[in-house]
């Protein structure tokens, strides 16, 4: 019979199970455990939702659906500088689409996507409540605000490109 | 893996109980007056008065308490007056003084819009779509006279998966998450979920893995309960045209118990009509050379698993600490793959005697083709099975020899009709035949077996007798039949009683095995069978659409022929007699060991997870 | 902090600390506050804290340099608050290094009033001794939920407590039954904050009166609308108003544990709220007999990950049970089987927020503010295209034309002001006829949009109104959970006719279909979600119907951002051939000699824009 093709090393299943038991196994903490373990990872792949679901005692097929539903999380991994452009409303009506338009032009990837050499993605997101700085772009914890297509370019040169 | 019961969904149905006093609701539907019991949705409520508000996710097998209905579809939303949204009838509650309109130009425009936009994002595949007439996605728009779609646009497209037993076509799934009730509610499997979100979600198994990738049994409920052809079975009626066709093979037929039962519904019979003859003569018609009946072998597999049963139960009574009680049934495909998966440190548990299709695979392909001077290889095995894990069953590699499996095609009762239509049968006008001879003989103990309880009512007619040495009194045990879901009894063998249990649906039957693990089980011997009642309602069964009727007739039925049978008990049928003389030895003897024994895998591992 | 075991040690401790306050007040020449919010944090505000820090002390200058949450100034972060030793406070904005070097060498220490000055347009209602005023005198403003935003340090409940801070949680549990406090919130007319505008009061009574014996109070902070920020402001700037409320009302409703679902997003606010609940716990106002009564009650969190559907209390309740954050028909509501089964009671932020004060100064009093349907205040997050950006709290009945022009300021650049989208992707967008409605939960429904959480947008003549119809449909069909057909076909499909439209291909047909497609999904949809995604297509079909006409039959769109249906013409009369606009071109689309007319290859353009900003000679035309 084959075995389940785990790719990650016993010790990050471990952390992984620690994760799990400091919530008590319990599967009402799914969402929780989810968020600690990309917190870990920087994304849920395959094999840790099998570990999550295996230690909570649910169904992977669950954890999957839970996974898929959440925007927040995600199964593509990101870039080292994660770049977010914020689509909420004050950020849009204020030009966000042409703040993203610029970086996917320099970047040369589609939101969702990672560069090659895994330096740079690009997501959206929703409202990160800064709206007196629209528009927003967020790269790794660092928030930037009011910023205008012309100045990408000096942004993306902070993280070296 | 274990799944834990949502405590919630318990809780919530305890208090919707609880709610559900005695307390009388006055209400009025389409200017009708009507008074209806607290907790009775407008639905019901509307039946009562014979208004019959379409549905498309709803949902019910009646009194089983199998029950779906997330109010998703909103096809039978209706308007309450006073209320500013339209409302879903199939789980808004009647209320006192309620004003309802099932079908003013309100609600008819709002069901039509929201029909249309179903069906602008579903194949327009229907004629060559194998849930074509069945459908009732089709049937809706039928019903509506929808001539345009009027909302066209994107539709979602996702990747065709074809698994031994199951065919998943998810561009045609509408979300009405019934398969992912049965799945998981009453399984208690966990292979199906709801995946993704807006327009994107539908339901898939984890990863959008295949299903052979998964922990699925196959029991082929989600196809059961499917409404459109999102799920269907695997086809192999050509692969059986073909080898009718071909002039080197000479091929043989098998008809499950619970096919009788059922077939004569897709020629317009009414439920619980028995054909057993009908289908004799339409298999010889369509060109099979033998029609066997897999009644026999379940009569074989009684004599197996009875004393088997016997054998545990006598060490077990001589202080062997290492015997295994109780012994669990193991005919249901569905089952056997739901302990491997599911409790693979429980294997050793089961009865190791194959399933009656595999038995009588095995005995076909040697007995039977000696006694017609065949080799092996020009043998063809076809059965005819309520039953979608049967084809998966019969790929399974320990039931073939040198890669010639013991069965070579297993077809569903939809399929069988499906061929006999292609042939232009006259099914209903047919002549009773009857099965040949020397695998068509049975008791009525094997007709049993189509339905819950019967397998083990079986075993207890024979092991009764060949522990006792008497015959047994009365025949029929009214305290193991019925369609509740867990069910136990003790039978007296002449002063040593057999506790009993039996369970039908997955779900059920963990609880039972959850209780052996724990030590706490109390039982001698357990029945398990994956479908709601048994195979009568198999995942390759007609089409119920929700109708527990059908279901009832059908079993009906299946006690119907097995009081008009002349044998009842399987270890007196003569053709199985002749068979343990001529070839196969005594019951668990070495022959019987080998042709007729298996063992279990321990299928936990056994996740792929796809790239 | 030591544990308050009784209602006379909170008491004490007060005034303990307010005693330490005014000693502080003699020593200290200044007390500098930081305002250390997201924005203000974005916007370089925790260096301009370390620079007041490093610089006073550097400069022999006695001060307390305090960081606080937002002020509401959002536009002019960072903002920080100066108060001279016996004067009035006043607030700086846009401060950056060289400002604050300036403020410290003239104003601190002159008294030189420097540039950068905000005038204070709001009025606080609170209980404090030390600023008495109970019911603020007549203000546009008026802050009850954000009473301690950018007064208080948030990290310390000690300045919580000093701002009268769970004096009403002592009230109520020394003085009142639970019955009685129901009363008092009932009375007061409070009504849910979220959106749903449901009397608070009467969902407390609700839960009590059904029997478990365990029950839950859930805080949504699962702010979702985009462009909304108030929750988030609270929970940053006084955590422990909400800590308190959460109290109160489990208090009321017979509950043992809280809890709060918060978005991922906002991890500023996680850690405040962490922080405050450590500080409640260590306290004794959160954990077992909380000052000293047989009330235990204790709190944590849950999160958020990233779904709109969940601020529907049946998703948020999946969501926090660990599933996906679908909806469910109600009944059964919450109050009956919520959490784990159990009555929960889910209120909003701000709603939690109005509590405290409610109690310390009476429901008589919250009920002299607001309409006479809607009491109270509401929290606005002011933002679009308008010059003050910002956080405004305004009694209910204030007219739009107050908020919009008055405290905020007006359009920017001298725009024409076009439209107000209030309600998030719920709600719709208002017009100039709407202006001077006063806003209330009625009011606001009635003119086909909704109070919502309280974002309000504002737009200008550069704004097309069916792109942002599009614009609120694209969210929602992203955040659709998928359950229900007609909302998760139907407003794909409204999305997809108004793309068709923007595209320059829509007709009239296409018109009649949206507006039938809207209503029918609007009323048949499962829950709040689906029922009011397509508020923002019928309202702008209502309030700017001649731009829908002029987008199907004249092909043509006003504000010029339907870029499918724009050209860029290059007007021989006014080219100098300067080349600029050919030299900038990013897809080679414009030729041209030098010194001589260009001219743009319509097929190759892509409309971005560039040699119309790019033109000095006004020579670009948009057609």
């Amino acid at each position: 019979m084959s075995h389940i093709k785990i790719q990650l090393k016993e010790a990050q299943v471990n952390q992984l199970k620690e994760v799990c038991r400091s919530f008590d196994n319990d599967p009402g903490e799914l969402i929780n455990v989810l968020h600690k373990a990309q917190g870990i990872f920087g994304y849920l792949p395959a094999e840790v939702q099998e570990v999550v679901a295996r230690e909570l005692q649910l169904p992977v097929a669950k954890v999957y659906g839970v996974v898929t539903f959440y925007s927040f999380f995600t199964m593509q991994p990101k870039g080292l500088h994660p770049i977010s452009i914020c689509m909420g409303t004050a950020c849009y009506v204020r030009g966000a689409e042409k703040v993203l338009d610029e970086f996917r032009r320099i970047l040369n990837i589609n939101v969702g996507e990672s560069t090659a050499d895994g330096k740079f993605s690009i997501s959206c997101l929703r409202c990160v409540g800064a709206c007196g700085l629209a528009p927003v772009v967020t790269i790794g914890e660092k928030v930037y605000g009011r910023v205008s297509p012309d100045g990408v370019k000096d942004i993306l040169r902070e993280y070296e490109f | 893996m274990r799944l834990k019961y949502a405590d919630n969904v318990i809780f919530r149905n305890y208090l919707k109980d609880q709610a559900k006093n005695m307390e009388q609701i006055a209400l009025t539907i389409d200017n009708k007056k009507l008074t209806v019991e607290k907790g009775v949705t407008i639905l019901q409520a509307a039946r009562t008065i014979g208004i019959e508000i379409p549905t498309l996710c709803y949902f019910n097998l009646g009194d089983l308490q199998i029950e779906n209905k997330p109010g998703g579809c909103r096809i039978c939303v209706v308007e309450i007056e006073g209320r500013k949204n339209l409302a879903p009838a199939c789980v808004t509650e009647c209320a006192t003084g309620m004003v309802v309109h099932t079908h003013n130009i309100r609600v008819l425009n709002a069901r039509r819009t929201v029909l249309e936009l179903i069906l602008s994002d579903h194949p327009f595949d229907c004629l060559v779509c194998s849930k074509s007439g069945e459908c009732e996605l089709q049937s809706l728009a039928q019903k509506f006279g929808i001539r345009e779609i009027h909302y066209q646009g994107e539709k979602s497209v996702y990747r065709k998966d074809t698994s031994p037993a199951i065919i998943r076509d998810i561009d045609k799934c509408i979300m009405c998450r019934r398969c992912e009730m049965m799945c998981n509610d009453f399984q208690t499997c966990g292979v199906l979920s709801a995946i993704n979100r807006g327009f994107q979600s539908v339901v898939a198994p984890a990863f959008e893995m295949n299903l052979d990738h998964s922990t699925c049994t196959y029991c082929g409920q989600c196809v059961s309960v499917c409404p459109t052809g999102a799920l269907t079975e695997q086809d192999h009626t050509r692969s059986v045209l073909n080898a009718l066709a071909d002039p080197t093979k000479t091929v043989v037929v098998q008809t499950a118990p619970a096919v009788r039962a059922a077939l004569g519904e897709a020629f317009g019979l009414p439920a619980g009509s028995l054909v057993t003859g009908k289908m004799v003569a339409a298999l010889r018609q369509l060109g099979f050379d033998y029609v066997f009946d897999t009644d026999f072998a379940a009569d074989l597999t009684i004599m197996e698993e009875g004393s088997e049963l016997l054998d545990r139960l006598t060490r077990h009574l001589k202080g062997d600490p290492h015997v295994k009680l109780p012994i669990l049934t193991s005919c249901c495909p569905g089952w056997v793959n739901f302990f491997e998966h599911h409790f693979p440190e429980m294997i050793d548990i089961p009865s190791t005697a194959k399933s009656p299709q595999q038995m009588f695979g095995a005995v076909a392909k040697t007995y039977l083709a000696d006694k017609i001077g065949l080799k092996r290889k020009d043998l063809v095995v076809v059965s005819i099975m309520p039953c979608l894990a049967k084809k998966y069953e019969c790929t399974r590699e320990e039931f073939s020899s040198d890669g010639n499996p013991d069965v070579d095609y297993a077809l569903s009762t939809r399929e069988l009709a499906n061929l006999i239509k292609q042939a232009n049968i006259g099914f209903t006008s047919l002549e009773d035949e009857n099965f040949d001879d020397p695998m068509g003989e049975s008791s009525g103990a094997a007709v049993i077996f189509g339905t819950t309880g019967g397998v083990i009512e079986a075993a207890v007619r024979t092991a009764y007798e060949l522990h006792t040495g008497k015959e047994l009194p009365k025949l029929d045990f009214e305290e193991l039949r019925g369609l509740e879901f867990v069910r136990s009894a003790t039978v007296d063998f002449d002063g040593l009683p057999i506790r009993i249990g039996i369970a039908h649906g997955l779900g059920n039957a963990r609880k039972l095995l959850e209780e052996i693990k724990a030590g706490r089980s109390r039982y001698h011997a357990i029945e398990i069978m994956a479908c709601p009642g048994g195979c009568i309602g198999g995942g390759g069964q007609p089409y119920t659409h929700g109708d527990i009727n059908i279901l009832k007739a059908r079993q009906k039925a299946i006690y119907e022929e097995d009081k008009r049978k002349p044998l009842r008990k399987s270890h007196e049928n003569p053709s199985i007699q002749r068979l343990y003389e001529e070839f196969l030895g005594t019951p668990l003897g070495e022959m019987s060991h080998h042709l007729l024994h298996t063992h279990y895998f321990d299928k936990t591992g056994e996740v792929i997870i796809s790239e | 902090m030591i544990r308050i075991g009784s209602m006379a040690a909170l008491e004490d401790i007060r005034k303990q600390l307010l005693q330490e306050q005014q000693t502080k007040q003699q020593e200290n020449q200044v007390v500098v506050k930081v305002a250390l919010a997201t924005c203000g944090i974005a916007s370089g505000a925790r260096d301009i804290l370390q620079f007041f820090s490093a610089e006073l002390e550097k400069r022999n200058i006695e001060a307390a340099v305090l960081q606080t949450g937002c002020m509401g100034y959002c536009y002019a972060e960072p903002t920080v608050e100066v108060c001279r030793r016996g004067q009035e406070p006043v607030i700086f904005g846009y401060v950056d290094e060289k400002r604050a070097d300036d403020i410290i060498e003239n104003y601190i220490k002159k008294g030189v009033m420097v540039d950068g000055l905000i005038p204070k347009n709001f009025s606080t209602a609170c209980h404090c001794e030390h600023e008495p005023q109970a019911v603020p005198e007549k203000s546009k403003q008026i802050r009850i939920a954000l009473r301690n935003c950018g007064v208080i340090d948030p990290a310390s409940i000690e300045d919580y407590i000093l701002h009268d801070g769970y004096h009403a949680l002592a009230d109520v549990l020394n003085r009142m039954t639970p019955e009685e406090a129901i009363e008092e919130v009932i009375a007061s007319g409070l009504k849910g904050r979220g959106g749903g505008g449901f009397l608070t009061g009467q969902k407390w009574k609700l839960t009590r009166q059904s029997q478990s014996a365990q029950k839950y109070v859930v805080c949504n902070a699962d702010e979702g609308d985009p462009g909304a920020f108030m929750d988030r402001s609270i929970l940053e700037g006084d955590p422990h108003s909400v800590i308190e409320a959460m109290a109160i009302c489990a208090y009321c409703i017979g509950a043992g544990q809280g809890l709060v679902y918060i978005r991922a997003e906002y991890p500023l606010a996680i850690d405040r709220l962490l922080h405050a609940i450590g500080q409640a716990r260590e306290a004794g106002l959160l954990g077992s007999h909380i000052l000293g009564t047989d009330f235990h009650f204790d709190i944590s969190l849950r999160y958020g990950a990233g779904a709109f559907v969940c601020g529907e209390e049946t998703a948020l309740i999946h969501s926090m049970e660990g599933h996906r954050g679908e909806p469910t028909v109600k009944p059964p509501f919450p109050s009956e089987a919520g959490y784990l089964g159990k009555p929960t009671n889910v209120n909003n932020v701000e709603t939690f927020a109005c509590i405290p004060l409610i109690f310390r100064l009476g429901a008589a009093w919250f009920n002299t503010i607001g309409t006479a349907n809607s009491k109270g205040t509401k929290v606005f997050a002011l933002a679009g295209k308008i010059n003050k950006v910002g956080l405004v709290e305004v009694p209910m009945g204030t007219t739009l034309r107050d908020v919009i022009f008055d405290i905020g300021g007006g359009i920017q650049h001298d725009k024409q002001f076009k439209a107000v989208q209030t309600g998030g992707p719920s709600g719709g967008c208002l017009t100039a006829k709407h202006l001077d409605t006063p806003i209330d939960y009625e009011n606001l429904t009635k003119a086909g949009s909704m109070m919502g959480s309280g974002g309000m947008i504002v737009m200008d003549e550069d704004d097309c109104m069916v792109s942002v119809a599009k614009y609120y449909l694209d969210f929602t069909v992203e955040e659709s959970c998928g359950k229900c057909s007609p909302c998760r076909i139907g407003n794909k499909r409204l999305h997809e006719i108004l793309e068709k439209i923007t595209r320059g291909e829509g007709s009239m047909d296409d018109l009649n279909k949206l507006r039938n497609l809207a209503h029918v999904v609007k009323e048949t949809s499962l829950c709040g979600l689906g029922q009011s995604s397509p508020n923002p297509v019928l309202s702008t079909m209502e309030n700017f119907w001649e731009e829908y006409l002029e987008h199907v039959s004249d092909k043509k769109c006003r504000a010029g951002v339907c870029k499918a249906m724009m050209k860029y013409f290059i007007l021989e009369e006014h080219c100098v051939g300067c080349m600029a606009c050919a030299r900038n071109c990013p897809v080679n689309a414009i030729s041209g000699e030098k010194k001589m007319p260009h001219t743009i290859d319509q097929s190759i353009c892509i409309k971005c824009g560039v040699c119309f900003e790019k033109c000095k000679f006004n020579a670009i035309e948009i057609r």
